[in-house]
């Protein structure tokens, strides 16, 4: 009985969420473009589906991932379990020691970005418009990757306690490099993943775990220092796609050594 | 009716595999590293079934909604040739779904309270509420203008990297010159606003306008705007924490 009313309170959630932009959109079509929209129907029942769905996911995520994800970003980043799991010879706990957190932010990045909705819909929009040539799963798998690394090394930032700033200038630098060589085709979709990736699933728990950190990391504060995980999963999603794409390149390149020097961006933007 | 219960089916085999990588890491982690009990295996059970059920809902209403009306919209204002609606389509999609964003509201609140640590505002309830509110007002406000910005280059078809490149070096410099407690705030700003509603209408009016806009290639002038969007409050929480220092 609880539960059920639970599910009527998530999907009321979504439902304030949602409504006031599908309100928007209905009321655009009437009074600017004026006429009828196309395909009423099946819009609306989609609209449903949405807040019912996202509302839905939100409880689920609430009963389950949170809380264990929260906790587990609590445990790892517990004084008593660092002391247990040290590996250095120092007398106090160097960065070295905090390689479960590592390993973990790496880890619950990764398979969170997997199961975000809004990249979901990038992939599904982006293999329809490449004609199938870049595929749902390989694009979402690079977003991950890239996530995935990108939170390992905000981990490393907050126990090394090293400007932000910095590594993300450096983070940019390589992916001004990168495009510059990599696919035309792939550039606009990769400075897209950034934003995708930071989203309903992976911002709470990343969030957490960085909170955790600068709480247990001796000298930081959690105000100022646990901030920056969210910026580093942003970045680092457009360098793993670019080189997904630069990969694709080279894969093929390997294949028709032979190809003329002309044929080479075209071939770079067929590569997907 | 049939096809539907097909597509839906096939929805759901896909959730299921999008979820496990996350049963797989939490399973491992909680076995083998933290060693403890869990306990409410049945909330568990329960929560993941709703987990599923809604990743599905999800992802099919999207394909029966959110992508159709995005593109729609797109295809009919490029139609009607009227730049200055789509500006004002643009603009008001990415205030109005950034503005009650519950991320950002989040995010705001604890600003708040870093500002206050860093003696930038009194510490008074409604000092605070004023600072976030001033937030999530800039945020919302720059994530219109980014949509606003990125419809213009699909119309004039404008160089993304060139424009995406020279925000963030404009980002380098204002970090030089923005107090160093809203640095850490501003960046994360930049993730946080676009949320899993808004990135699908997002996408689809930028791909549905550039397809239907004469000469421009969906693949590489119809992405990009989710880009602008996380650029531009990076930028203007910086700028926004700069002024208030300076007044």
């Amino acid at each position: 009985m609880d539960l059920i009313l639970d599910a009527l309170k998530f999907v009321g959630y979504s439902a304030i969420d949602v409504l006031p932009i599908a309100i928007f959109l209905f009321a655009f079509q009437i009074f600017v473009i004026g006429g009828r929209m196309p395909n009423v129907g099946p819009i609306v029942v989609g609209f449903v589906f949405v807040i019912v769905g996202l509302g839905l996911f939100l409880e689920g995520l609430e009963h389950t991932l949170f809380p264990l994800g929260r906790l587990m970003a609590q445990q790892l980043t517990d004084p008593e379990f660092l002391q247990s799991a040290k590996i250095s010879a120092a007398a106090a706990l160097i960065w070295r020691d905090y390689y479960w957190v590592y390993l973990f932010g790496a880890a619950v990045a990764f398979s969170t970005t997997l199961a975000e909705p809004a990249l979901m819909a990038v992939s599904i929009k982006a293999n329809a418009v490449s004609g199938g040539a870049i595929g749902v799963w390989g694009l979402r798998v690079a977003v991950a990757i890239g996530a995935g690394v990108g939170v390992s090394l905000g981990c490393f930032r907050i126990i090394s306690g090293l400007p932000l700033q910095h590594f993300i200038a450096a983070g940019y630098l390589v992916v001004i490099a990168q495009t510059a060589l990599a696919p035309k085709v792939i550039v606009p979709l990769a400075y897209d993943s950034g934003g995708v990736t930071t989203s309903t699933v992976t911002v709470p728990l990343i969030t957490a775990l960085g909170l955790g950190l600068a709480e247990a990391v001796p000298g930081r504060s959690p105000l100022l220092d646990g901030f920056g995980l969210v910026a580093f999963a942003a970045l680092f999603p457009i360098i793993s796609v670019l080189a997904y794409g630069q990969l694709a390149v080279l894969r093929q390149r390997v294949d028709h050594s032979d190809i003329e020097p002309d044929e080479l961006q075209e071939e770079k933007d067929h590569a997907l | 009716m049939k096809n539907s219960l097909i597509a839906l089916s096939r929805d759901a085999l896909g959730s299921l595999r999008d979820l496990t990588p996350i049963v797989i890491v939490i399973s491992v982690f909680q076995i083998w590293v933290i060693k403890q009990p869990v306990s409410g295996f049945v909330s568990l059970i329960f929560g993941a079934l709703l987990v599923v059920a809604g990743l599905t809902f999800f992802i099919f209403g999207l394909r029966l909604a959110l992508f159709p009306i995005g593109e729609n919209l797109a295809h009919s204002l490029a139609k009607k040739g009227s730049a200055f609606w789509l500006f004002v389509f643009a603009f008001v999609l990415g205030f109005g779904t950034t503005i009650a964003e519950p991320a950002l509201l989040a995010v705001a609140a604890e600003a708040a309270a870093v500002a206050v640590d860093a003696g930038a505002i009194p510490a008074t309830d409604e000092a605070r509420a004023s600072y976030a509110l001033g937030l999530r007002l800039v945020v919302a406000f720059s994530v219109g203008v980014a949509l606003l910005i990125g419809v213009f280059r699909i119309i004039a078809d404008w160089s993304l990297p060139v424009m995406i490149i020279g925000g963030y070096i404009l980002v380098v410099i204002a970090t030089t010159i923005a107090p160093m407690e809203i640095v850490g705030v501003a960046y994360d700003s930049g993730g946080v606003t676009t949320s899993t509603v808004t990135v699908p209408l997002v996408t689809a009016l930028g791909v549905g306008l550039a397809s239907s806009l004469r000469g421009r290639n969906a693949m590489t002038d119809g992405f990009g705007l989710i880009a602008f969007a996380s650029l531009t409050p990076i930028l203007f929480v910086l700028l926004y924490g700069t002024i208030l220092e300076w007044i």
